[in-house]
């Protein structure tokens, strides 16, 4: 396990020094963006004299690495400033949204993780047979087509023609568990459709391609019976590569679902990033992308750990 | 009878108020004919209280803030009326009555302004309104530093004090409609603390008061139960939420979720209107679609090549195409037909790629080549219109070049800038014909996309300010009108109607005021559930 640990420290500092290089990156990459806040919030109404104004109150007059720095000091003692916007504190901005992001992603997972790889299992057990060749249409047909797409087809279906479900899923604090999980269904279910194809196909070439390794042929002329060379001889060894596409896609479960959030009116953090690019609000974007990156790099991590544990030869590199 | 049947589903389409129904009705003779259960549709039964409103627009954002000054999207502008009172307010008929202020006074050289405070008027925190709050609330969006876009409105005030429960307004030159540039959405009035209007709080004397606010997401309001207005503000509370995309603000209201809509599609509205559920409506507005040229620089700065622009758009089709026949036909001036001085003596321009060539042989051009500037964040649909400009002007000999621009940053890139020399623009309009010639017409002032600069023009908008007899101030604002038309910098090809939709339950006046959209953004205030 003391390896595990090191591994872990180890990745945990370049984490660090990754976050460093992305905030310079983001940075950046708004102060190249033409325009700035003040014209952006002022928009067609926007005067040279009330520019000004604004410009100054906010200290935007001031240089751009000096701007970086005062941001930098304040964002490793914990504070990520107040929005230039509306002047609220990043954080309570943020948190709210990025718990609601962090829900629907948890709803979605929950359902999108076992069905695909119970779908991979089975494919890779009924290789070739109608299900497996159904299974791979549906689910490639779903994550071929833009996840908007996928969105208003199921509110056509389940909103409109038949009213099962919400089309909207704006939701209030005093809901139930109950109440939320009803009026996120079609989000989730949209994030499942697209993610699943990924996921699945992965679990079955991960295991089909052991299918053929020597030791499972072992098995199977030892009289094992066909699913339980799959999941007790093929699967414990499929594993990594699973594990690291699930990994993926739990990242994009979070920090890719802006258009979703979009058609069903969501509060999560991907419009709340939109926004403040559009109007230049450097602490909110540097904040968010600050949290998708840590995502990233968390997942990838725990993806790594995961596959060490599940494959001890890993442990050992040459 | 076939009329009759006509007028009747028009009528119940709400294309036409039951006041021109009945009148259109009693020129046939047949009014007598008409189904008593129809002069009581839902949109005409008496008012009730009740109820919660739910309302999906198509603005909001996370950054918007709840400083006054900022306002400038349709969500913070209509929970700006729900909190809010205003000195004067404009009725559904685009009359100017007083609001917060009871009744008013004028000299005759309209420069001194006395408002007579309205007394027992109670903020939402129990504080009483008086006249110190109206000094401050004017004076945050005063002064060197001011931030506010409200700037320009209050700009020509010299000095505001407090005399008894009244109110005086000293300006730097005489303004006839100085009472509708405080009725503006900028201006509300706010309790003073300290010195300072206190805007973070949200308090203020309107029909509603704020419970939760979240920017970007929603809004929600219960019924101020101390307002003084008597018959208004029926709900019991209001949940406004921003619904960025149209189709699911569709589908939202299709399916139940909301009881109103703004801005709907004009490509699909037909398709809507359908829904037996659903009622669309239609208000023509002082919004429009306009093409500002550079007129200081070469080639916009001779008349005739901007005259044989004019000529060289198909107005029609740019208003069957782009706005699927929600609009009418504009004439290169920003007066709405709905308004008081407008014009509907001038002659309207029209398609004639023979008079464009006339024109661009005047100017002693043989051809004419220019760029056009275009992205969707001008309007909806401004690019295709471009193209279809492009198309039109072909036929004149004149070679549009369709430029795309990025959305993102076009009013601070694109827009108004010696960068581009004509591009696509939107104008919501003003309520008054001084205020949208001011904000854009007059010499020298900031928004002035064309760069404009006509010295009978600007000396006309001085003197009809000022102007109190009516028919004198008529006749100035026509002679504007046609200057701005016959010798302006920008192409107006077509006004832009305010469509939005309602659950059939959602009951209002007769008259939907064409002020601003959304029945001059007080839904909350006038609206009512019929069941």
């Amino acid at each position: 396990m003391k390896d595990v640990f090191g591994i872990v420290a180890k990745r945990l500092g370049l984490g660090l020094v990754t976050l460093l290089i992305v905030s310079i990156i983001i940075f950046g990459a708004v102060e190249m963006l033409p325009g700035d806040l003040a014209q952006a919030v002022l928009g067609q109404s926007a005067t040279p004299e009330t520019v000004e104004a604004m410009r100054k109150e906010l200290g935007l007059d001031r240089p751009a690495p000096v701007r970086y720095l005062d941001w930098l000091k304040g964002a490793v003692t914990g504070d990520f400033g107040t929005s230039l916007a509306n002047k609220r504190p990043v954080a309570e901005q943020i948190g709210p949204r990025f718990a609601n992001t962090l829900f629907l992603a948890a709803y979605a997972a929950v359902i999108a993780v076992p069905l695909s790889i119970g779908l991979g299992i089975m494919a890779a057990l009924y290789r070739n047979s109608v299900f497996d060749r159904v299974a791979n249409v549906a689910t490639l047909t779903s994550i071929s087509s833009p996840e908007f797409f996928v969105g208003y087809i199921l509110v056509l279906f389940l909103a409109v023609l038949n009213p099962l479900f919400p089309s909207i899923s704006s939701l209030s604090e005093d809901m139930t568990l109950a109440q939320k999980l009803e009026r996120t269904f079609l989000p989730a279910l949209t994030l499942v459709l697209v993610v699943t194809a990924h996921m699945m196909r992965m679990t079955r070439a991960a295991i089909i391609n052991l299918l053929a390794s020597p030791y499972i042929e072992m098995a199977r002329l030892k009289g094992v019976p066909n699913w339980r060379v799959i999941t007790h001889h093929a699967l414990p060894n499929a594993w990594a590569p699973v594990i690291n596409v699930v990994a993926l896609n739990l990242a994009y479960l979070i920090t890719g679902v802006v258009l979703v959030e979009v058609v069903f009116v969501y509060p999560g953090i991907g419009q709340l990033l939109v926004d403040s690019v559009t109007a230049r609000d450097f602490p909110v974007v540097q904040a968010s992308c600050l949290i998708f990156a840590s995502t990233f790099i968390i997942l990838n991590l725990l993806a790594d750990v995961g596959a060490i544990l599940t494959n001890p030869r890993l442990r050992h590199p040459k | 009878m076939s009329e009759l049947s006509r007028l009747q589903s028009l009528f119940e389409a709400g294309k036409i108020s039951r006041r021109e129904f009945l009148s259109r009705a009693a020129a046939l003779g047949v009014a007598g004919m008409v189904p008593a259960s129809l002069l009581s549709t839902p949109a005409l039964a008496e008012p009730k209280k009740g109820g919660k409103f739910r309302v999906g627009l198509g603005h909001g954002s996370t950054t918007d803030s709840l400083d006054p000054g900022t306002y400038e999207n349709d969500f913070m502008i209509g929970s700006s009326f729900a909190r809010f009172n205003f000195l004067t307010t404009i009725t559904t008929k685009g009359e100017i009555v007083g609001e917060l202020a009871e009744s008013w006074d004028v000299t005759p050289d309209a420069k001194t302004w006395t408002f007579k405070m309205r007394s027992g008027v109670e903020f939402h925190n129990g504080k009483t309104m008086d006249a110190n709050d109206v000094v401050t609330s004017i004076n945050h969006h005063r002064g060197e530093e001011s931030q506010s876009a409200a700037k320009p409105n209050v700009e020509p005030i010299e000095d505001i004090k407090v005399d008894g429960d009244t109110v005086v307004f000293t300006l730097n030159s005489g303004n006839a409609d100085f009472p509708y540039l405080v009725s503006d959405y900028h201006l509300p009035i706010m309790p003073a603390k300290d010195g300072k209007p206190d805007w973070q709080s949200a308090v203020g004397t309107g029909p509603y008061m704020q419970t939760n606010f979240e920017p970007g997401i929603g809004l929600e309001l219960k019924r101020n139960p101390n307002y003084f207005k008597p018959d208004s503000a029926w709900f019991d509370e209001a949940h406004i939420i921003t619904i960025a995309d149209v189709a699911a603000r569709t589908n939202a209201l299709m399916t139940g979720e909301i009881d109103f809509m703004d801005r709907c599609d004009v490509k699909t509205v037909h398709l809507l209107e359908r829904n037996k559920n659903v009622r669309v409506e239609e208000v023509s507005g002082t919004g429009h679609y306009s093409i500002p040229m550079r007129t200081h620089l070469a080639p916009f700065d001779d008349n005739n090549v901007r005259l044989a622009l004019k000529y060289a758009i198909d107005r029609e089709k740019i208003l069957e195409t782009v706005l699927f026949g929600h609009g009418y036909i504009g004439n290169d001036h920003p007066i709405g037909k709905g308004q008081r001085y407008f014009a509907s003596e001038l002659e309207q321009k029209s398609y004639d790629p023979d008079k464009a060539k006339h024109f661009l042989k005047q100017s002693g051009l043989s051809s004419l080549k220019v760029d056009l500037s275009a992205a969707d964040a001008a309007f909806g649909g401004a690019v295709d219109a471009a193209v279809l400009y492009k198309e039109h002007a072909a036929a004149a000999g004149i070679e549009i070049n369709v430029v795309r621009e990025p959305n993102d940053g076009y009013w601070s890139n694109v827009w108004n800038t010696d960068n581009r020399k004509w591009c696509m623009c939107y104008w919501g309009g003003r309520p008054t014909e001084d205020w949208m010639f001011s904000t854009a017409y007059a010499s020298g002032v900031a928004w002035n996309d064309s760069k404009w600069e006509h010295e009978k023009f600007n000396q006309l908008l001085v003197a009809a300010r000022s102007e109190l007899d009516e028919a004198k101030r008529r006749d100035m604002y026509v002679e504007m009108q046609r200057l701005v038309s016959d010798e302006g910098g920008v192409v107006i090809p077509v006004f832009n109607n305010y469509v939005h939709a309602v659950a059939s339950k959602v009951a209002h006046g007769p008259d939907l005021a064409t002020n601003w959209a959304n029945d001059g953004h007080k839904y909350l205030e006038r609206w009512w559930f019929a069941s």
